[in-house]
């Protein structure tokens, strides 16, 4: 298995796509704190950045990645590997690739500045939103033969994380607002991971007061240790669900 | 790998496959045994590639069994390494260098016995080292996939339409490797148009059809059946024959 990583590697790092994305992200951090020197409001506001391009450069990366090593992938399969080792080393080194961008990125300048809790939630809620979008583009990848739909139904799922699940959610709490929805609002925040980094994020940098009543009740789930451990194993079930999955697909599709 | 190279063989019972609703193969059965070379010959979209993938487990069918070396095929990869594989139309990393390519092969197989380099040598390969995939010609790329399918000596050969696209220089020191192959007892399965080629690298004929092997016995009996010296006769003239025996029979 590490031989075939390694060659996936060797290809990821020819395109220097990486590379650019990890200078974006260093660049980017850096502008933030020289900008403000409270490192509590350069951590809120790169949170919106994470949260929108972080998803964004995964999932639209590791699609076209995936579609410009068909040919490899092709080649493999009639080699004495296992289906299941040749995908999962796609998995790992685009994944690794991607982390290893983002934390480069912006850990360097956390580092730097000094690491604060935010600062640390930040990082770890940016990783693992990259390995759920990497898992989510390789199911969109499986479903088709064609690069132009697998990129526009990966385009789907980001749209419909970061943009049109928000809507959904606003509508229902809206309205039934008459109703007792906490415990129901927990329920559906958990179906995007993008909310549920979002809501860590803003209970570590512990602005949850400005959110009002839901808020409090959020900081008393979410900031409680069950609600830490509850919110880190369903961005695990993120990661796991769409990669079984595409798995499942891989090793019974034709090549 | 230390089986002697006759011990292979491929049994496929039944196999059926469909792409949606097109049925590539309706109720394949065939017994390929070793030290045989076998001929697969139809016309375009017949089923040859499709058989040829199912073999390699590139294609899961969706009903039937292969046996390989009696082991079914089925969530199996080991037996990958017994087959050497030329494809059709092959297609590699577009930003790999020849060299690399041969190097990542040798890489990822790990086989420990030396390499055969008979056809890197013949087809001076070695001259174009450092060219890049996307850079080569459809006939260098053949060549690529040849000097492959035979680097790691393996004791099935797989080779779907060997000689289209090369010039007739290569043609011949790829047909004197294959029959050296031959000779030496491996197990072949070569689908081709070129019939006069055939006729040389093979010893059997397995015609396809719509999916359906309608033939399948040795080129001897097939010439003798038919009268005809040639193969390319002789298998026109027993398409003429299925024919006329299905218009009596509609």
């Amino acid at each position: 298995m590490t031989r075939v990583i390694k060659y996936v590697f060797y290809d990821i790092l020819r395109t220097r796509f990486i590379l650019l994305y990890t200078i974006f992200l260093f660049v980017s951090t850096m502008a933030m704190y020289q900008l403000d020197s409270d490192s509590g409001k350069v951590v809120l506001s790169l949170v919106n950045i994470v949260l929108m391009v972080v998803p964004l450069v995964s999932i639209v990366f590791t699609t076209i990645h995936f579609f410009n090593s068909y040919e490899f992938i092709e080649l493999m399969l009639a080699q004495p590997i296992n289906r299941s080792v040749i995908f999962l080393s796609e998995y790992v080194a685009v994944a690794f690739s991607l982390c290893f961008a983002y934390i480069a990125g912006v850990g360097i300048p956390i580092a730097m500045y000094g690491f604060n809790p935010g600062g640390i939630t930040l990082l770890f809620t940016g990783t693992m939103l990259t390995m759920v979008f990497v898992s989510l583009a390789f199911f969109s990848s499986v479903l088709t033969r064609d690069k132009a739909k697998a990129i526009g139904i990966a385009l789907l799922f980001w749209f419909y994380f970061s943009l049109i699940y928000d809507g959904l959610l606003l509508w229902v709490v809206y309205t039934f607002s008459e109703y007792p929805l906490e415990k129901v609002t927990v329920g559906l925040v958990a179906l995007n991971p993008v909310d549920l980094a979002r809501i860590m994020m803003l209970l570590t940098l512990d602005i949850s007061a400005l959110m009002g009543y839901t808020g409090a009740f959020y900081k008393d789930f979410f900031g409680s240790y069950v609600g830490m451990t509850f919110s880190v194993t369903i961005l695990f079930l993120w990661i796991l669900l769409p990669l079984l999955g595409s798995l499942r697909i891989f090793s019974k599709k034709d090549l | 790998m230390n089986h002697l190279p006759c011990d292979h063989m491929i049994s496929i019972y039944q196999v059926n496959k469909n792409f949606g609703k097109l049925h590539a193969l309706s109720g394949v059965s065939l017994e390929l045994k070793g030290g045989k070379s076998y001929a697969l010959i139809g016309p375009n979209g017949s089923g040859k590639t499709t058989l040829i993938k199912s073999i390699l487990g590139m294609v899961v069918p969706t009903s039937g069994e292969i046996i390989f070396d009696g082991k079914s095929i089925r969530n199996d990869w080991k037996y990958r390494e017994k087959i050497g594989y030329m494809p059709q139309i092959g297609r590699y990393p577009d930003n790999m260098r020849i060299g690399q390519l041969i190097d990542m092969m040798q890489n990822i197989r790990t086989a420990d016995i030396p390499m055969d380099e008979e056809l890197i040598d013949a087809f001076k390969l070695y001259k174009i080292y450092d060219k890049r995939m996307h850079a080569m010609s459809g006939g260098t790329r053949q060549k690529v996939s040849a000097a492959l399918a035979f680097l790691f000596k393996p004791p099935v050969l797989i080779l779907d339409e060997p000689t289209a696209g090369l010039d007739p220089v290569s043609v011949e020191v790829l047909k004197e490797k294959i029959i050296r192959e031959k000779q030496a007892g491996k197990l072949l399965l070569i689908s081709s148009h070129i019939l006069s080629d055939l006729d040389e690298l093979s010893t059997e004929v397995v015609y396809i059809f719509e999916g359906k092997v309608q033939y399948n016995n040795s080129i001897e009996s097939l010439k003798e059946e038919t009268g005809e010296k040639r193969l390319g006769k002789a298998i026109a003239c027993m398409i003429n024959q299925k024919e006329l025996l299905a218009s009596v029979s509609e």
